[in-house]
């Protein structure tokens, strides 16, 4: 008698980011080898997770794609939603599913909302911010679209390692802040690489005539920090966990004001 | 004229800066950053302190301004932040009961 189910392949790569291993499943060899190149450099030790997502691919959803991510909790799950995903995680198991397309960018918002809603329950942020390491120290250059992020991180020294042109990712540790590189990326469509270090200073970037930095006040440093943060759960639990998270580190990383000119020089203030 | 009680909404996020109150609305994200006056009201808004008494211990030492004039003033900054739903008013005293339940204070 013929067979009447078969065993589909699992294939299977864990994603370490912040040092959180995130184990995502699919039976789409193509996809998977998308996987493997987007996030080269950081994949992780496959026998160790935090987290596992089975990813389930469907043809786009053309019903509504750009419709606004939103992310609630019932009962222990979380439920992420954008026009073109629909995620679910529990937290008691660590266990999900992501409904989306071939499209590797549903995946990588998908993981952005995931460390944002582990991070804010151990104090840690994801920033609108690009960040390098220079002299074993790591400086986040933080501000909107156009403030520079992406032109500051093409300016850096080759002594400077790139953790992000676009989103960093800080964790508190032993009462500072590690930054730590991502492979999520904005306009240089280059990922970070994967390496941590202590975070020294935060530049909120304004372009000008000039290079120069200036102190900025604590509360306007807070004010600024919170409207870079990466925030996408209106629970007001994580609310409060981020407003506070915000100013811990306001409170333990230097804020500077850096207004520059978009060229090299800039660098010769940093580190 | 009847008394008025103020107190503060267990549900916003406070963190005080170098003497700046800012503010989160848990149900919104809202940021409020509070001046001086407002800074004062809210941390004395414990629910059971009448407004006046509040006026005439905390706020006129503090800005050498006449008591009924302040009182007015604080009445109506403490119902502007009540429109924002960062804090309570009421004609009775506001116990920590009288939050929506499910609400630590």
């Amino acid at each position: 008698m013929p067979e009447l189910t078969a065993e589909v392949d699992r294939l299977s790569l864990v994603i370490e980011v912040g040092g959180l291993p995130v184990r995502v499943n699919t039976t789409d060899p193509g996809f998977f080898s998308m996987l493997q190149d987007r996030y080269a450099g950081f994949i992780g030790d496959s026998e160790r997770s935090a987290i596992e997502l089975d990813i389930d691919l469907h043809p786009p959803d053309v019903a509504n794609p750009e419709a606004d991510v939103r992310v609630t909790h019932h009962m222990g799950r979380w439920s992420l939603c954008r026009g073109d995903f629909r995620a679910e995680w529990e937290t008691a198991s660590q266990r999900g599913w992501i409904r989306q397309s071939k499209n590797p960018h549903s995946l990588d918002a998908v993981l952005r909302i995931l460390h944002t809603l582990v991070l804010a329950k151990q104090g840690g942020l994801l920033l609108h911010a690009a960040s390098a390491v220079r002299n074993g120290k790591a400086y986040l250059f933080a501000g909107v679209s156009g403030a520079g992020k992406t032109t500051i991180a093409q300016l850096a020294p080759p002594d400077a390692v790139l953790l992000s042109d676009e989103i960093s990712y800080v964790r508190k540790q032993d009462g500072g802040y590690l930054a730590f590189g991502t492979p999520f990326t904005g306009e240089l469509a280059k990922a970070g690489e994967n390496v941590s270090a202590p975070v020294a200073a935060l530049y909120l970037l304004a372009k000008g005539a000039e290079n120069r930095i200036e102190p900025v006040a604590s509360g306007e440093a807070a004010r600024s920090l919170l409207a870079n943060i990466l925030f996408f759960a209106a629970e007001e639990k994580m609310v409060h966990a981020a407003f506070h998270a915000a100013f811990d580190f306001a409170s333990r990383v230097q804020i500077l004001r850096l207004t520059f000119v978009p060229d090299g020089r800039v660098w010769e203030l940093i580190g | 004229m009847s008394k008025l009680y103020v107190a503060r909404n267990p549900r916003v996020a406070a963190r005080c800066l170098e003497g700046e109150m800012m503010l989160m609305s848990g149900r919104d994200s809202t940021l409020f950053t509070l001046n001086k006056t407002a800074t004062i009201l809210w941390q004395s808004a414990d629910g059971t302190t009448p407004l006046d008494e509040i006026v005439a211990r905390r706020i006129c030492p503090e800005f050498d301004v006449e008591p009924g004039i302040a009182l007015q003033d604080a009445e109506n900054l403490a119902r502007a932040l009540a429109g924002h739903d960062i804090m309570q008013v009421s004609e009775q005293p506001i116990p920590p009961s009288a939050w929506p339940t499910g609400v630590s204070r």
